[in-house]
C-alpha cells in the first residue's frame, strides 16, 4: 500500500506562500487537505511556512482525522513562534477533548501537551484532569504522559492542580499499558525533582512486578527502569525480585533483557548466598551473548555494557571468550570493542588460543585495529605472567612482518613489558634494534629510545645507536627530545668513556640553550647540576630501581563502576562516564540524596588529570591505550605524592615536568603576602581581631585566603571555621590551620574548599555566611560574597566549533544580557589576559560597525558552560555582556563576577 | 531514564532532512547540523554509532539509503533507542509493503508522521505492534465518528486492543481454513583456521510462524530440546522416548509467548499475533552438524603466481541437496589472470571484490568438488606488504536440513469453539557468517 505523497514535494512556483494561502482557504476538502499536506511537506525540507499559522488552523476544525493529524503536527512545530494565534487553537483542543471518540481525545491532549506556549497550558488542565480519569484505557495512557510533559513546562501548575495523585493512582490501573506509562512518568518527574514524590515501596514493587508480566515490551522497559533504584531490604526480599525478574531475560527485545540484567545486578549485591549468585551468573551468560547476534549498533551498545559487567563479575563470561572473537565483516567499532573484552577474559587457559586470534587480527587492513591488536597482545603480557613469553614469541613474529604501524606499536608495548618484568626478556633487544630505521612515530621512537638507555650496558654500540638520533635532535617531538636527554644521561653514566661525554656535552647544550621548552630545559638543569656536582648521587638518582607497572588501565574505579552499573543500557554506561558529566540541564539541588555515595568534593577531580603525570616525562610513555571515554574519575595524583625518599630520578624530573602551576613555593600556603585582602570583619567589631578573606583558585583548587591580625591585648588561639549553607555548597575541605596569635601578629592562610558539601535551596545566591570562632572571644559571623569566577575550571575552553553548537543548541530563552555603562576596556590585551588568568577562555573576535565583539567560553563545576559574548568600544565607557549557558539562573552571579573582572 | 529519544530525524546519504520530528524541548531544532557537520562529513561516520556533540549525544543507524538519526540530551536508554529504531522500520516497511528507502519515505511522508506520533510519545516508545496500528491507521485516515453511523464502530475498539493485555492479537478473526505454517530457519555461523580445526561455530535458528487461525487460540509448541524433554518427563512421571536431543543455549521469544510460565514449566503457549511473526529465536553451540567442509591450499609461488586448491565436501545426507551455493576465495589486488578447472558448477574472477567466485547451484550431500585455480600477479614495487589474505566465506541454503537437529515435536491448539488445524513444518539451513581461514 505504497503512497505517492513525494509530489507534495515537488511545488517550486514562484509565489508558493500565496498560492499555499489561497488552497488552504478553497472550499473544497480535497484541496485544503491536499493543501496542508504541501504545507508539512514544505515545512520538512526547511521552508519557513509559519506566515500560513492562521490559514492552517482553520482547516483544524474538521472530520477527517488525518487532516486534523497534520494541522495538530503544524502546530506542535510553531505555536511557539506565534504564541498568540497559537491560542486560537484552544477551542478546538478542548472540544477535541470531550470527543466520543477516544482517539480524538487522547490525540487533543497528547497534542496540546506538545504545545509550550504558557496561555495554552492554562488551558490544559481541566482536559487533562478529565483524561486522567476517562474510561478507556489509550486516553488514560496518554494522559499520564501528558502529566510528564506539563511538568517540564510547569512544575508548579502540576503540584497545584494534583496532577501527581492523580498519576500515582494510575499506578494501580487494571490496564498495564497505563500502569507503565504512568511509572515512566513519575520515574521522570522524580527525577527532575527535589522533593521525593514516587518512592517505591515493597507494596507498589510487588504490584510492578505482576504489572510486568502483562505489559508491553517498551512498558517492561519503564518498569525494570524505574524498579532498578528499588533497594531491597534484605537478601531474602532481593532474591524474590530476582526470580520474578529473570523470566525477562528470555525476552526478544534487547532493552528489556539489558534493563532486567540491570536490576538482577543490583539486587545481587545484596545476596548472601553464594549458590544463587553463582545460578544467577550462570542464567545471565546466555541472553548478553545472544544481543551479539543483534544489529551492530545493538551489539555495540551490549559490548560497552559487558565490559562494565565483566568487570564486576568476571565469572559471567569466564567461559564464553570464544563468543568476542571477531568477525571478517564485524564493523570497526564491534571489533574494538570484542577486543577490548577479549583482554579482559584472558587468562592462562585460554591465552593461547586469544593470542593466535590477536595475531591474525594484526594482518588485518583496518590500521587502527591491527594497532589495538598488537597492544592488546602487550596488555595480556602485562597481565599474564606465565604467557609473558609466548605474548613476546608473537609480538616478535610480528616484528618480521615488517609491517610499519605493526613493528611501531610493538616496540611500544614491549617497553611497557620490559617495565613490568625488569631483566628478564633483554635477549630480545638485539631484534628490536633491527628495526630502528623504520621508527618514525613519537611514542615509539620514545620507547625504543628508553630501551636503549635502560639497557644500555648490555648493548654493545648503544652510543651510535643514540648518536644516530642525536643528529636530528632539534627537530624531534618534545617526547622523543626528553627521552633522548634521559637515555644519552643513563649511558653516559654506565659507559663513562669519551664518546658518551661528547654526546652528553651536546644534549645538555641542547635542550638548555637551544631549546623554549621548559620541561626540557628544566630536566637538562637538573641533570646538568647533579652531574657536575655529585656523579654519584646522579647515579643513584637516575639509575634508581623503577617500580613494576601493572596493567590497570582500563579498570574503572570501584566507585564510578557501580555508578555506570546502575546506569545499564543508558548512554551513560556506553560512554563510561556518570551521567551527569555529560547531560548539562542540571537540577537545583537534588543530587544530594541520590548521590551521597560520592563525595561531591571530589568532582572537581575528576577533570581528566593527566594520566601519564607520574610517568609521562623520564620514564617512558605509557601505551596502555585508554577507551575512548576513558576512566575520568581518577583523583588527580597529588604532584609531589612519590615523596623520593629513595629518590627516584624520573618521579624527579616530572615534578619540574609538570605544569607551570606546580612550582610554586611549597611554603606559600602558609606564609604568602600578596595583594591585601578585603577586610570582612574590622578589628572595632572583633574585640581588636581583624579578619580579612577572600575567596581565590589555585593550582585548579580553591580556597579561601584568610588573614587574621590580633590587635587586642591577649594571645588568640584555638581558631575554628565553618561555613553556613550556600548556593554552591562551599565548605572547609580540611581545619584551620593558624597558630595562637601573640597580640600585634597577623597570619595569612589558605583554607582549602570544598564544593556541593552543604547546599542551600532556593535561587542561587552569591552570599556566603562565615563564622569563625577562638577559645578566647566570643563566635564572630561575618558575610561575604561568592564571586563565581573562582570555580571557572580549567577545562573550560571551547573550541570555535563547538562554541558554535552549544550557542545554537541552547533555547533563546537561556541568553541573559546585562549593560555596564561604567566600564572601559582600554587596551583589549590587558583584559584578555586577565580574563585567561581567571579561566575565562578567548575564543574568537569580530568587528560589528565600530565595536569590538569578544566571545569567551567558561566552566564552573558540574559541567555547567557560559557562553560570552562581550560588546564595547576599546577606549570607550560602555560594555555590553551577553551570555548563554544551561543555567541562567546563574547569570546575575555571573554578571557580579565579570564586572568585578572587568574592573580589576 | 527510559526516554529513547528527544527528536529523530531521517536522512538521506546527502544529509537532507527526509522526515523529522521533535519529541522533547531539550535540543534545539537544528542539532541535525551538528549530525552533518561532525559526522556526515568527516571520516567519523562508521566509526562509533553513538557520539556526543556539544550537549547532545546522537545515536545514528543505516537503514539502506537513509540514516535514521536520534538526538538525546538526557541520560536516555541506548539499547531502547536502537530497539525502538529497528522496530519502527520493521512497522514502516510492514505498512509500505516491504521497501524502506528514500523514495518510500518520500511517498508515505503523510503516514510516517501519523506514525510518528502514534508510536513514541514524549520520547516513550508505544505500541508499536503493526497488527494492531493497522487497525486505526490506515493510509485513508479513519474517520470520526461524528459523521459515521453509531452502528460503525471499530475505533473504540481499537484502542482497547492497543492497550490490551493481548495487544498483538485481533478480536474477532474468522478463517474458513485453519493453518498454522512453521519455519525453523537456522544460520550457521563458522569460523574455522586454515588447519581445519573450528575456532568458533554456532547456530543461530528462528522459527517463523505464519498463522491463520479463527478467534483467541491457545498455541503449546513442542521441540525436542533438553530442558523442556526432561521437564516434561518429570510431570508425566514416565521417561520419554529416546531419541536425538538439544541443548539450546538461549531463547528468546517474541513477546506473545508467556515468560513466566516458560521459566516455570519449559512450555512455549502463546496466543499467536494473525499473520507471520517470528515466534523465538535459539542459539545452539554444541554439537553443530556442519553441513559443508572447505579444505583450501593456497601457495604463492614467487611474486608473480599462486597456485589455488579448494575441496569442498558436503556433509549431510546423500539424498539431500544444498541450493545457491557461493564460494567466495579471495586473491590479492594485483591479479591479472586466472585459469580454473572446476568439478562441478562455475566459477569466475570478480575484479571488484578480489575474489574468485565459485557458484554451484544443486550441490547433493556427499559430494566433494574441487576448484584448481592458477592465478597470476602482476609485480608492482609498490606492494611491499605481504598479502592479507581475507578468509574464505560461503554462502548456501539446505532444505530440510537443520544443523542444529532441532526438531519441532508437536504444535497444540486450542480454542474454545474446538476447530481443526492443519500445520506445516519446513526446514531450512543457510549460512550465517561462514569463513574459513586461508
Amino acid at each position: 500500500m505504497s503512497g505517492h505523497d513525494s509530489k507534495y514535494f515537488s511545488t517550486t512556483k514562484k509565489g508558493e506562500i500565496p498560492e499555499l494561502k489561497e488552497e488552504l482557504n478553497s472550499q473544497y476538502k480535497d484541496k485544503r487537505k491536499d493543501a496542508v499536506k504541501k504545507v508539512i511537506a514544505a515545512m520538512t525540507v526547511g521552508k519557513d511556512v509559519s506566515s500560513l499559522f492562521t490559514d492552517v488552523v482553520n482547516c483544524m476544525q474538521t472530520e477527517n482525522l488525518e487532516l486534523k493529524k497534520l494541522v495538530y503536527l503544524y502546530l506542535i512545530n510553531y505555536a511557539k513562534s506565534q504564541p498568540d494565534l497559537a491560542i486560537l487553537a484552544v477551542n478546538t483542543f478542548v472540544k477535541d477533548s470531550q470527543d466520543p471518540n477516544p482517539l480524538i481525545r487522547a490525540l487533543a491532549v497528547r497534542t496540546m501537551g506538545c504545545i509550550r506556549v504558557d496561555k495554552i497550558t492554562e488551558y490544559l488542565c481541566d482536559p487533562l484532569q478529565r483524561c486522567l480519569k476517562d474510561d478507556d484505557p489509550y486516553v488514560r495512557k496518554t494522559a499520564a504522559i501528558c502529566v510528564a510533559k506539563l511538568y517540564d513546562i510547569n512544575a508548579e501548575l502540576v503540584e497545584d492542580r494534583g496532577f501527581l495523585e492523580s498519576l500515582k493512582d494510575l499506578i494501580s490501573d487494571n490496564n498495564p499499558m497505563v500502569v507503565a506509562n504512568a511509572v515512566a512518568a513519575l520515574a521522570e518527574i522524580q527525577e527532575n525533582s527535589t522533593r521525593p514524590i514516587f518512592e517505591i515501596t515493597s507494596h507498589t514493587l510487588s504490584k510492578l512486578l505482576t504489572a510486568l508480566n502483562e505489559c508491553t515490551e517498551w512498558g517492561q522497559v519503564f518498569i525494570l527502569d524505574a524498579l532498578s533504584r528499588y533497594k531491597a531490604a534484605d537478601a531474602r526480599e532481593a532474591e524474590n525480585i530476582v526470580e520474578r525478574v529473570t523470566p525477562r531475560l528470555q525476552h526478544a527485545n534487547c532493552a528489556v533483557v539489558l534493563s532486567a540484567v540491570k536490576m538482577i545486578l543490583q539486587q545481587m549485591e545484596l545476596i548472601t548466598s553464594t549458590d544463587v549468585v553463582r545460578n544467577l551468573c550462570k542464567k545471565m551468560a546466555p541472553p548478553l551473548v545472544t544481543l551479539l547476534s543483534a544489529e551492530p549498533e545493538i551489539q555495540y551498545v551490549a559490548l560497552r555494557n559487558i565490559n562494565l559487567i565483566v568487570q564486576r563479575r568476571p565469572t559471567i563470561l569466564a567461559h564464553e571468550i570464544k563468543v568476542f572473537f571477531c568477525k571478517y565483516n564485524d564493523p570497526i567499532y564491534v571489533k574494538m570493542e570484542k577486543l577490548e573484552i577479549m583482554i579482559k577474559l584472558a587468562s592462562d587457559r585460554n591465552i593461547d588460543q586469544v593470542l593466535l586470534e590477536f595475531k591474525e587480527y594484526a594482518t588485518e587492513v583496518d590500521v587502527d585495529f591491527v594497532r589495538k591488536a598488537v597492544r592488546a597482545i602487550g596488555r595480556c603480557a602485562i597481565k599474564l605472567e606465565r604467557a609473558a613469553e609466548r605474548c613476546i614469541s608473537v609480538l616478535l613474529e610480528l616484528i618480521k612482518i615488517k609491517v610499519n604501524y605493526v613493528v611501531q606499536e610493538a616496540i611500544i608495548v614491549i617497553k611497557d613489558i620490559f617495565r613490568r618484568y625488569p631483566n628478564t626478556y633483554e635477549s630480545i633487544i638485539a631484534t628490536l634494534c633491527e628495526s630502528l630505521d623504520t621508527l618514525d612515530e613519537p611514542e615509539a621512537k620514545a620507547s625504543m629510545i628508553w630501551i636503549i638507555g635502560e639497557y644500555a650496558e648490555r648493548i654493545d654500540n648503544a652510543d651510535e645507536l643514540l648518536e644516530s638520533f642525536l643528529e636530528s635532535f632539534p627537530e624531534e617531538p618534545p617526547q622523543v627530545q626528553l627521552q633522548l636527554l634521559t637515555a644519552t644521561v643513563k649511558l653516559f653514566l654506565k659507559k663513562p668513556t669519551e664518546g658518551p661525554q661528547q654526546m652528553i656535552q651536546v644534549v645538555l647544550n641542547n635542550a638548555t640553550v637551544e631549546t623554549d621548552n621548559p620541561d626540557l630545559r628544566d630536566r637538562a638543569y637538573i641533570y646538568w647540576r647533579l652531574l657536575s656536582t655529585d656523579p654519584e648521587a646522579a647515579k643513584d638518582v637516575v639509575l634508581a630501581e623503577k617500580p613494576v607497572i601493572s596493567d590497570d588501565s582500563n579498570q574503572l574505579d570501584p566507585s564510578l563502576l557501580d555508578e555506570l552499573l546502575a546506569n545499564i543500557a543508558t548512554l551513560s554506561s556506553v560512554y563510561h562516564k556518570p551521567p551527569d558529566t555529560f547531560v548539562t540541564r542540571v537540577k537545583p539541588a537534588t543530587q544530594r540524596t541520590e548521590d551521597d555515595e560520592y563525595p561531591d568534593g571530589n568532582e572537581t577531580g575528576y577533570a581528566e588529570s593527566p594520566a601519564n603525570a607520574a610517568d609521562g616525562g623520564a620514564s617512558p610513555p605509557t601505551s596502555s591505550s585508554s577507551v575512548p571515554y576513558g576512566a575520568a574519575r581518577q583523583p588527580a595524583p597529588a604532584p609531589a605524592a612519590p615523596a623520593p625518599v629513595a629518590p627516584v630520578p624520573d618521579l624527579l624530573g616530572d615534578l619540574i615536568g609538570l605544569d607551570n602551576n606546580a612550582i610554586v613555593p611549597a611554603d606559600q600556603h602558609a606564609t604568602s603576602s600578596g595583594p591585601p585582602l578585603p577586610i570582612l570583619l574590622p578589628a572595632s567589631t572583633g574585640q581588636g581581631l581583624q579578619i580579612s578573606a577572600q575567596l581565590a583558585r589555585q593550582d585548579g583548587q580553591i580556597f579561601y585566603s584568610l588573614q587574621f591580625e590580633n590587635n587586642s591585648q591577649i594571645t588568640l588561639d584555638g581558631f575554628m571555621i565553618q561555613f553556613n549553607k550556600n548556593s554552591f555548597g562551599l565548605a572547609a575541605a580540611g581545619s584551620l590551620q593558624v597558630p595562637p596569635l601573640a597580640p600585634g601578629a597577623s597570619r595569612r592562610t589558605l583554607l582549602p574548599m570544598v564544593l556541593f558539601q552543604n547546599m542551600s535551596a532556593g535561587p542561587p545566591s552569591s552570599l556566603l555566611q562565615v563564622a569563625v570562632k577562638n577559645n578566647q572571644q566570643p563566635v564572630w559571623y561575618f558575610n561575604d560574597k561568592i564571586l563565581l569566577h573562582v570555580f571557572f575550571t580549567d577545562d573550560g575552553r571551547m573550541e570555535r566549533t563547538s562554541f558554535l553548537e552549544t550557542w545554537r543548541s541552547l533555547p533563546d530563552s537561556n541568553e541573559v544580557l546585562k549593560e555596564f555603562p561604567g566600564i572601559m576596556v582600554s587596551s583589549a590585551e590587558a583584559t584578555l589576559d586577565r580574563l585567561a588568568a581567571t579561566n575565562m577562555f578567548f575564543i574568537a573576535k569580530r568587528k560589528h560597525a565600530n565595536q569590538d565583539v569578544f566571545y569567551f567560553s567558561a566552566k564552573i563545576p558540574r559541567g555547567i558552560p557560559f557562553l560570552i559574548e562581550l560588546t564595547t568600544v576599546i577606549g570607550n565607557p560602555g560594555v555590553k555582556c551577553a551570555i548563554k549557558t544551561p543555567n541562567p539562573e546563574m547569570a546575575p552571579l555571573f554578571f557580579e563576577a565579570i564586572e568585578t573582572l572587568l574592573k580589576a | 531514564m527510559p526516554v529513547a529519544a528527544s527528536a529523530i530525524y531521517f536522512l538521506n546519504l546527502r544529509g537532507d532532512v527526509l522526515i523529522n520530528r521533535l519529541y522533547r524541548d531539550d535540543v534545539g531544532g537544528n542539532m541535525v547540523d551538528a549530525f552533518r557537520m561532525h559526522i556526515m562529513q568527516t571520516k567519523e561516520l562508521g566509526t562509533c554509532p553513538v557520539r556526543q556533540i556539544g550537549g547532545c549525544s546522537f545515536f545514528y543507524m543505516r537503514i539502506s539509503n537513509v540514516y535514521i538519526v536520534i538526538v538525546v540530551s538526557s541520560n536516555a536508554n541506548v539499547a531502547c533507542a536502537f530497539k525502538f529504531v529497528v522496530e519502527a522500520v520493521a512497522l514502516f516497511k510492514s505498512y509500505f509493503g516491504g521497501a524502506f528507502d528514500e523514495d518510500a519515505i518520500r511517498n508515505n511522508f503523510v503516514l510516517i508522521y501519523e506514525l510518528l506520533d502514534e508510536i513514541m510519545d514524549f520520547g516513550y516508545p508505544q505500541n508499536l505492534s503493526p497488527e494492531i496500528l493497522k487497525l486505526y491507521i490506515t493510509q485513508e485516515g479513519v474517520r470520526s465518528p461524528f459523521s459515521s453511523k453509531p452502528s460503525d464502530k471499530p475505533v473504540p475498539n481499537a484502542t482497547l486492543q492497543v492497550t490490551g493485555a493481548v495487544g498483538w492479537r485481533r478480536e474477532g478473526l474468522v478463517y474458513k481454513k485453519n493453518e498454522v505454517f512453521l519455519d525453523i530457519v537456522e544460520s550457521v555461523n563458522l569460523l574455522m583456521s586454515s588447519k581445519g580445526s573450528v575456532l568458533r561455530c554456532d547456530v543461530t535458528g528462528k522459527i517463523l510462524m505464519k498463522c491463520f487461525l479463527s478467534g483467541m487460540p491457545d498455541l503449546k509448541l513442542g521441540l525436542n530440546d533438553k530442558i523442556g524433554l526432561e521437564k516434561e518427563s518429570q510431570l508425566k512421571s514416565r521417561p520419554t522416548k529416546s531419541g536425538k536431543t538439544i541443548e539450546l543455549d538461549d531463547v528468546t521469544f517474541h513477546q506473545c509467548v508467556n515468560l513466566t510460565r516458560f521459566n516455570s514449566e519449559k512450555t512455549v503457549s502463546f496466543v499467536p499475533p494473525d499473520g507471520e511473526f517470528e515466534l523465538m529465536k535459539y542459539r545452539i553451540t554444541e554439537g553443530v552438524n556442519l553441513p559443508f567442509r572447505v579444505l583450501p591450499t593456497i601457495k604463492e609461488l614467487g611474486r608473480t603466481r599462486m597456485e589455488v586448491n579448494v575441496k569442498v565436501k558436503s556433509v549431510f545426507g546423500a539424498k539431500m541437496f544444498a541450493l545457491g551455493v557461493v564460494i567466495k576465495i579471495p586473491v590479492p589486488k594485483q591479479t591479472a589472470k586466472t585459469s580454473f578447472q572446476v568439478t562441478s558448477g562455475r566459477a569466475k574472477y570478480n575484479a571488484a571484490i578480489d575474489c574468485l567466485v565459485w557458484k554451484i547451484r544443486k550441490f547433493p550431500g556427499q559430494t566433494e568438488p574441487t576448484l584448481s585455480a592458477e592465478v597470476e600477479l602482476i609485480s608492482t614495487m609498490a606492494e611491499k606488504k605481504s598479502w592479507t589474505r581475507p578468509p574464505i566465506q560461503m554462502e548456501f541454503q539446505v532444505p530440510m536440513f537443520t544443523a542444529s537437529g532441532l526438531r519441532v515435536r508437536f504444535l497444540k491448539v486450542w480454542e474454545k469453539s474446538g476447530y481443526n488445524t492443519v500445520e506445516w513444518v519446513r526446514y531450512i539451513t543457510k549460512a550465517g557468517s561462514y569463513e574459513v581461514r586461508c
